[in-house]
């Protein structure tokens, strides 16, 4: 073999291995993160974490039974208003439309998924506390709402766009019109991957801080309602993990260990059933 | 029988059995006009959200003008307002996350679109899309109780050491600042690169690959003076939309870039980004002025992300319909 | 090549006989022959967008009968069949001039779903819905608002498909889980469930093995006393073997339309000899 053979050989091999090096940092992150957070975190979890209010600063103890709460309130909030919207809108795009007004739609919906959450939050911030003066777990649930639209709207688009032609055919075929067709045919045929768009949307949600801080901001107590500020687990993660106390750093790793935990699973889940196959056969 | 030479457009079908067609195409009619309405409120709310961070940020915009984005000073309590400091973390910040996670991203691309068996390259994308998953909270979480002291007490010294001769890395190792922002911001970012890249990889052509490899090109040289330069404008847009992301990602930069505006050439300073300090002053902000000059903060950072995201998706536009078949022309 | 010159076996006398007929069939109307008329296309144009796609056609198809529909690909046969039940509106930028009428009124006067009711379809390629057989069979009962006990419905359909005895252990799992035969013979039970007047089959065997192709045109000769059948085909043996007359179009224009025993020994048109003889298409 010529010495440069040798050498383009050895830098292939070289090469080659340096890209597998570099997958393999950075899959190994997140099982790093994950059991960083397992073993910082599983320690202080507890029936207590889950069912009680935060203790006085300085006290030890305490949950964040109203955190997760909140959360859910927000998640709540944001699927009732962002995944009708999302889900209208999508089915507009897919089954009706001309031409100018799906495009807009089309390419506003990818600016809004690309825009900042703390920019979402500034937004919510005018719609919903300005005029209210307060801030409120409905400004942080709107804020979430809004994030929840881009998304929910080009999935369902892209998965109607995939029911095959036949199926809608053999519906108008037997007297249907078309939003019988729709609602009848291509909505279920299209369920399952709709379905995942919504689950994932809500879970990327679920983590977001940044538009919690000034709409939904925090409580150390129970939020009656939806007119009252109310604490998130994100942001309870965040104040937590800044603020000076022990205590509070510890209950940061156990709240963030839930918080990941949550959103990882949903996502495998969704991911890993929901994804596999359709509900029509491909032709 | 009526002859009825007929352009059969579906809604001018008017007819015999009135009530019912009337009732059908009604409803056709209303279905469309309620989904025709939910697309009209996303794109009423974008126009709201740029209409209400213009009208907001008016008070700034008259008092400072362009002055805005060279003014270093930063002072509320005297209603002195500059972004220099802010646009100056963001882009550093965002500058050292894509030295890191550019180079990562794309080289696992590389391993995952022509290496990996299909099997193992498909789980490592779940991973990796999993990561990308990771609510931002969390990272800043390792960041501030894993990261910086490990900046202060290992990495810093270190750099310090062997290339302590550049302006970068002088200065006391706080563990916090521009650095350890970026590092935090490149993890985060990688996932977005590889999970573009790979597409766009994969959406060579495969002639073309074989090409090379029937020329006696070895597989790294196919990859690399074949796949990736047919696929670098695609590369580019999966790198601009990571940037976009990084200038835009708020709470782990908070926590761990030292929340000081300050610009400095040293990345072991403490500074501050647009989203930090929107994060951190925005619910505290008293007065009219200090909240319109943040929100003029929230326009600029809104505008670099639109201007960035649109280029990014023309790039990858471009690449993924030309590599799937004919060469460009 | 200018216009068609249909050879309309049966037209004269059958067109006015036509309208004094009821809509709703009965097995009495099995008797009244070849000299009732179901549906009548006179002077038929069709356009995607310029494409000039059926160039004055005009066609009878009899009662309970079955009309067969050959032809080289791409010659309009479809296009004329998707045309008698209006499917050809799913599609946009087309454009039809002339007169359909089925049972003497002008179709493009009805209400476009109740038509569609009456004129039913199946496809070449099966298309059940992603649901249970039975779910398939009653759905354009219940979009249609059916009255009555859809059990008893569903069954008739199924027995009236031959497709009962194969299913009706299993009528809630779903439809997927049938062979493609099977899949076809559903879409044709579904579309006889709404009791059309007329069922239109656009290459219904195009998918499926000779076995199930028999399975299907044995089903249409079980149909034929009951329902109007119209089939289009790309094979010439399965013309010649189902149906009672038959169409020969080229590009657009129908060619020979005339008694299948006739059109298959004696064709009077040396285009459709040619093709019936293979020599094109």
């Amino acid at each position: 073999m010529s010495i440069r053979l040798v050498w383009r050989k050895s830098l292939n091999v070289f090469m080659l291995s340096l890209t597998g090096l570099c997958a393999l940092l950075t899959v190994s992150a997140l099982f790093f993160i994950l059991g960083y957070l397992v073993w910082n975190g599983g320690k202080d979890l507890s029936w207590s974490f889950f069912m009680h209010l935060p203790a006085p600063v300085g006290e030890a103890g305490g949950g964040m039974a109203n955190a997760i709460v909140g959360s859910l309130k927000l998640l709540l909030l944001a699927a009732l208003f962002g995944v009708p919207i999302g889900l209208l809108g999508g089915v507009y795009l897919a089954e009706f439309g001309g031409r100018t007004m799906p495009f807009v739609v089309r390419y506003t919906a990818d600016l809004m998924n690309g825009v900042p959450s703390i920019v979402m939050g500034i937004f919510a911030y005018a719609l919903v506390v300005m005029p209210m003066h307060h801030f409120s777990t409905l400004a942080g649930g709107i804020a979430l709402a809004i994030m929840v639209i881009p998304t929910v709207l080009r999935n369902t688009e892209s998965f109607l766009r995939d029911v095959p032609r036949a199926l809608r055919e053999g519906s108008f075929a037997l007297g249907a019109n078309k939003w019988r067709m729709i609602a009848t045919v291509v909505l279920p045929a299209a369920s399952r991957g709709i379905l995942t768009g919504v689950l994932l949307a809500l879970a990327r949600v679920a983590g977001e801080t940044a538009p919690l801080l000034f709409t939904a901001f925090g409580n150390r107590y129970w939020s009656p309602g939806w007119n009252q500020p109310t604490s998130s687990l994100p942001v309870v993660i965040y104040t937590y993990a800044t603020g000076p106390y022990e205590d509070w750093h510890r209950q940061a790793w156990a709240a963030g260990l839930v918080l990941l935990g949550l959103v990882l699973i949903t996502n495998i889940l969704v991911r890993a059933f929901l994804t596999r196959g359709t509900a029509y056969e491909r032709t | 029988m009526a002859t009825t030479p007929n352009a059969a457009t579906p809604g001018e079908l008017a007819a015999p059995s009135r009530s019912s067609l009337r009732r059908w195409l009604g409803a056709d009619e209303i279905a469309h006009l309620v989904t025709l309405i939910a697309a009209a409120v996303l794109v009423l709310i974008a126009v709201l959200l740029v209409y209400q961070l213009w009208i907001l940020s008016a008070e700034a915009r008259a008092k400072f003008g362009w002055s805005f984005f060279i003014t270093k000073v930063w002072d509320p309590v005297s209603g002195d307002f500059g972004a220099l400091p802010f646009i100056y973390g963001t882009l550093v910040t965002s500058a050292v996350a894509l030295c890191i996670a550019v180079p990562l991203g794309v080289g696992a691309a590389i391993f995952l679109a022509e290496l990996a068996p299909p099997k193992l390259s498909s789980s490592l994308t779940f991973v990796s899309d999993l990561l990308a998953a990771v609510p931002s909270v969390i990272y800043g979480l390792l960041g501030v109780f894993l990261l910086v002291p490990l900046m202060r007490t290992t990495i810093q010294p270190a750099l310090k050491k062997t290339l302590g001769f550049l302006p970068l890395f002088q200065g006391p190792a706080y563990g916090i600042g521009f650095l350890t922002a970026g590092i935090v911001l490149a993890i985060m970012i990688v996932p977005f690169v590889l999970s573009v890249s790979r597409e766009v990889l994969l959406a060579v052509a495969r002639d073309q690959r074989e090409a090379a490899l029937a020329l006696g090109a070895t597989k790294w040289e196919s990859t690399w003076k074949v796949v990736v330069p047919a696929a670098r404008i695609g590369i580019f847009g999966s790198v601009f939309l990571a940037l976009a992301r990084a200038l835009g990602e708020t709470m782990a930069v908070t926590m761990v870039i030292g929340n000081n505006p300050k610009v400095a050439a040293s990345l072991f300073s403490p500074g501050y980004s647009i989203a930090s300090v929107l994060a951190n002053e925005f619910s505290e902000a008293t007065g009219n002025l200090y909240l319109s000059a943040l929100i003029e903060l929230g326009l600029v950072l809104f505008l670099l992300t639109f201007v960035l995201n649109g280029l990014a998706r023309l790039l990858i536009l471009v690449t993924t319909a030309r590599g799937s078949g004919v060469l460009p022309t | 090549m200018s216009s068609a010159f249909p050879l309309m076996a049966n037209s004269g006398a059958a067109a006015a006989s036509s309208t004094a007929k009821s809509t709703t069939h009965t097995p009495a109307m099995t008797t009244s022959g070849a000299n009732t008329l179901r549906m009548k296309v006179t002077k038929l144009n069709f356009y995607y967008g310029k494409n000039h796609a059926l160039h004055n056609v005009s066609m009878d198809v009899a009662t309970n009968k079955v009309t067969a529909m050959i032809g080289p690909s791409g010659c309009g046969k479809s296009t004329l069949l998707r045309t008698l039940n209006r499917m050809h509106e799913t599609l946009r930028h087309t454009r039809l001039e002339g007169e359909i009428a089925l049972d003497g009124v002008n179709i493009l006067t009805l209400d476009v779903t109740k038509l569609r009711r009456m004129v039913g379809m199946v496809f070449q390629k099966p298309n059940p819905f992603p649901k249970s057989i039975y779910e398939n069979v009653a759905y354009g009962l219940r979009i249609n608002g059916h009255k009555g006990r859809l059990d008893d419905a569903v069954e008739k359909s199924l027995r009236r498909a031959a497709l009962w005895d194969e299913v009706k252990d299993k009528l809630h799992k779903s439809a997927y889980a049938l062979s493609g035969g099977q899949q076809q013979r559903l879409c044709i039970a579904r579309a006889l469930a709404v009791d059309p007047e007329v069922l239109l089959l656009d290459e219904p065997c195009s998918a499926l093995d000779p076995v199930n192709t028999a399975k299907i045109e044995e089903l249409l000769f079980e149909l034929k006393p009951t329902c109007t059948l119209v089939i289009v085909t790309h094979n010439m043996q399965q013309a010649a073997r189902v149906s009672d007359s038959t169409a020969f179009m080229l590009n657009g224009d129908l060619i020979e339309f005339s008694p299948t025993g006739h059109m298959f020994t004696t064709p009077s048109d040396p285009r459709t000899e040619a093709y019936i003889t293979g020599r094109f298409g």
